[in-house]
């Protein structure tokens, strides 16, 4: 039953991932789709009309793979950090990841430099983020550890807004502020293949030590007092916990820009339907949040003109979807 | 293996709840905390636990100072079993009781069949199996007090201390508690224990260590410590100790 409840979900995930290839502003039937990611895959010819073939293969398929990496980072990062943190209501944001990679996303933007200095720089803001915070806390010890970080985290965010909000101000209107501003709502629109290829490794380390740490990080989530009797070294756990969930989330905000709702609506969504046990909660998490932010990528490109912002999206779908699971059930955590 | 500390001083920051504590709890041996609310007596257990820093004095385990094992030597040699929280996310009982066994996994490993018979087995030995697949956050206070208990005898320590377990207990489990912790004690399990009620003391320890603000006031075998005179003292309220008719069997009531 479980076996068979995991391969429905894979198979709803390959079938949302068919069908985001043939929606878009250019039509491919799905028989194409399939033709075309076929003879790629096995070599050999196709039927598939030649323009069909650069819109799957160039286009879109590297846009879907980065929807799927970054569902899975920010929903995989979100459902460890809420488990590391005992508060269902924390997000992959709340040690400033998103604000850190914002800023040196903006400041890269501001220095009009190459698209890939500004996600590296996207990158090495969320991570420097962290371990500011990570520090900040780390220098008082003898308060409750998780409430220093999550009182670091928030302080240095807002000193973050206040410096993107500066560099906002100072930057060309016409020439870097749209730009910031799209950064800031999100969008994988300009993806290219080698954007989404990079991101792979630092996701897939980031979720794999997660996914190592699954056991470990069950019993981080009884208390620290309770996990330190029990033999577990938390402060070493927790910060293994938050560099690879770090890793993961920073290298999707690097490419995506900010993208809110996931981390914190879709672990809680995957809660409900396994339980707290990470071990099947975080395959749960990343599954969800891939087909999620596919979904939610695929409405933003398809359903006219212009493209939404995928903050934007997020939090319009999110918003109804987290009051109506506050509302309808607590079973996911209390 | 004995648990014990010497001039131990204790406390949280800077602030200091107790010194000049000085106890041993050795392999089969029942040794029993009294002492009012706000005494100290779970700040001197976190102590001993290193879960709060000694202030002073030494802690030992067996031949080693606590200070030089690891988070996981520590736990394969004493057991806790907090005051029963709420617990935050819904674990299933099982898997909390395998918990007791982190301490002999490695940091990337889950448990294996043998760990999962030890909690099974631990579920047995306190006669709630039946809770195996309840939710931990839903079920009884006082079943939660005795899963926290099961987890304990899946860690396997030789030494267990336990913080005030009867105090969300119904009689009947109270009674079982107080059976299990013989039973242990018989096993050669040492168990250190905080209690609110003097009678489970003069029905099942060994020795007796009243605590109240400032420390340890006095340590000793059960029937020197507890007299009528010392727990009236210690609570502050007028206290007589009785023989039940018929028998040696001591019990504490209000004078």
């Amino acid at each position: 039953m479980k076996s068979l409840a995991w391969g429905a979900a894979v198979v709803s995930l390959l079938a949302l991932i068919a069908l985001a290839f043939s929606i878009g502003s250019f039509a491919v039937a799905p028989a194409d789709v399939l033709a075309i990611l076929w003879s790629s895959i096995a070599g050999g010819a196709h039927a598939a009309p030649p323009n069909a073939e650069a819109v799957v293969l160039s286009i879109r398929g590297p846009r879907i793979l980065a929807a799927l990496l970054v569902g899975a980072a920010l929903a995989g990062a979100g459902s460890a950090y809420q488990s590391v943190f005992r508060n269902p209501l924390v997000a992959p944001d709340i040690l400033g990841v998103s604000s850190g990679a914002a800023l040196g996303a903006l400041l890269g933007i501001w220095f009009s430099l190459d698209p890939w200095s500004v996600h590296l720089l996207a990158f090495a803001g969320g991570l420097g983020a962290v371990a500011l915070v990570y520090a900040l806390a780390a220098a008082y010890r003898q308060h409750d550890p998780l409430l220093l970080l999550v009182l670091a985290g928030v302080v240095l965010g807002s000193l973050f807004a206040a410096l993107i909000a500066l560099i906002k101000v100072l930057a060309d209107p016409f020439n870097q502020l749209p730009g910031m501003t799209y950064w800031l709502l999100g969008s994988l629109a300009a993806v290219t293949p080698d954007e989404s290829l990079a991101i792979l490794p630092a996701i897939g380390i980031g979720l794999g030590v997660l996914w190592l740490l699954r056991w470990r990080i069950n019993v981080l989530s009884m208390g620290d007092e309770e996990a330190r009797s029990l033999g577990v070294d938390t402060r070493r756990v927790r910060l293994a916990a938050i560099v690879a969930a770090t890793l993961a989330t920073a290298a999707a905000v690097s490419i995506s820009g900010v993208i809110g709702w996931v981390g914190l609506v879709v672990p809680h969504l995957a809660r409900m339907i396994t339980g707290p046990d990470n071990s099947r909660l975080l395959p749960a998490a990343c599954l969800l949040g891939a087909a999620f932010m596919l979904a939610v990528d695929t409405l933003a490109r398809g359903w006219g003109q212009t493209e939404l912002p995928l903050g934007v999206l997020t939090a319009l779908i999110g918003t109804p979807l987290f009051l109506w699971l506050l509302a309808t059930s607590r079973r996911g955590w209390q | 293996m004995t648990l014990s500390c010497d001039a131990l001083a204790y406390g949280y920051g800077r602030h200091t709840v107790g010194s000049g504590v000085s106890l041993a709890v050795a392999p089969g041996e029942v040794a029993c905390l009294l002492g009012p609310n706000g005494g100290g007596k779970t700040t001197l257990f976190k102590t001993l636990l290193g879960l709060l820093p000694a202030q002073g004095g030494s802690i030992r385990l067996g031949n080693d100072n606590l200070a030089d094992l690891s988070r996981a030597e520590v736990a394969r040699r004493v057991a806790y079993v907090p005051q029963a929280a709420g617990g935050y996310f819904p674990f299933h009982v099982r898997e909390v009781v395998l918990m007791g066994r982190a301490a002999y996994l490695g940091a990337f490993a889950g448990p294996t069949p043998r760990d999962r018979q030890h909690a099974e087995n631990a579920l047995a030995r306190l006669g709630i199996a039946h809770l195996a697949d309840a939710q931990f956050t839903r079920i009884s206070g006082g079943e939660r007090q005795l899963v926290l208990l099961a987890r304990a005898l899946a860690q396997a320590a030789p030494i267990i201390v336990l913080d005030e377990p009867g105090a969300n207990l119904d009689f009947g489990n109270q009674v079982r508690v107080l059976a299990v912790i013989r039973r242990l004690a018989v096993e050669g399990v040492g168990i250190l224990w905080a209690t609110h009620a003097p009678d489970h003391a003069l029905a099942c320890a060994d020795r007796v260590a009243l605590v109240a603000r400032g420390g340890v006031k006095n340590y000793g075998a059960t029937a020197e410590v507890v007299n009528a005179d010392a727990l009236s003292d210690l609570y502050g309220v007028a206290i007589e100790i009785r023989n039940l008719a018929g028998g040696d069997r001591r019990v504490c009531v209000a004078a």
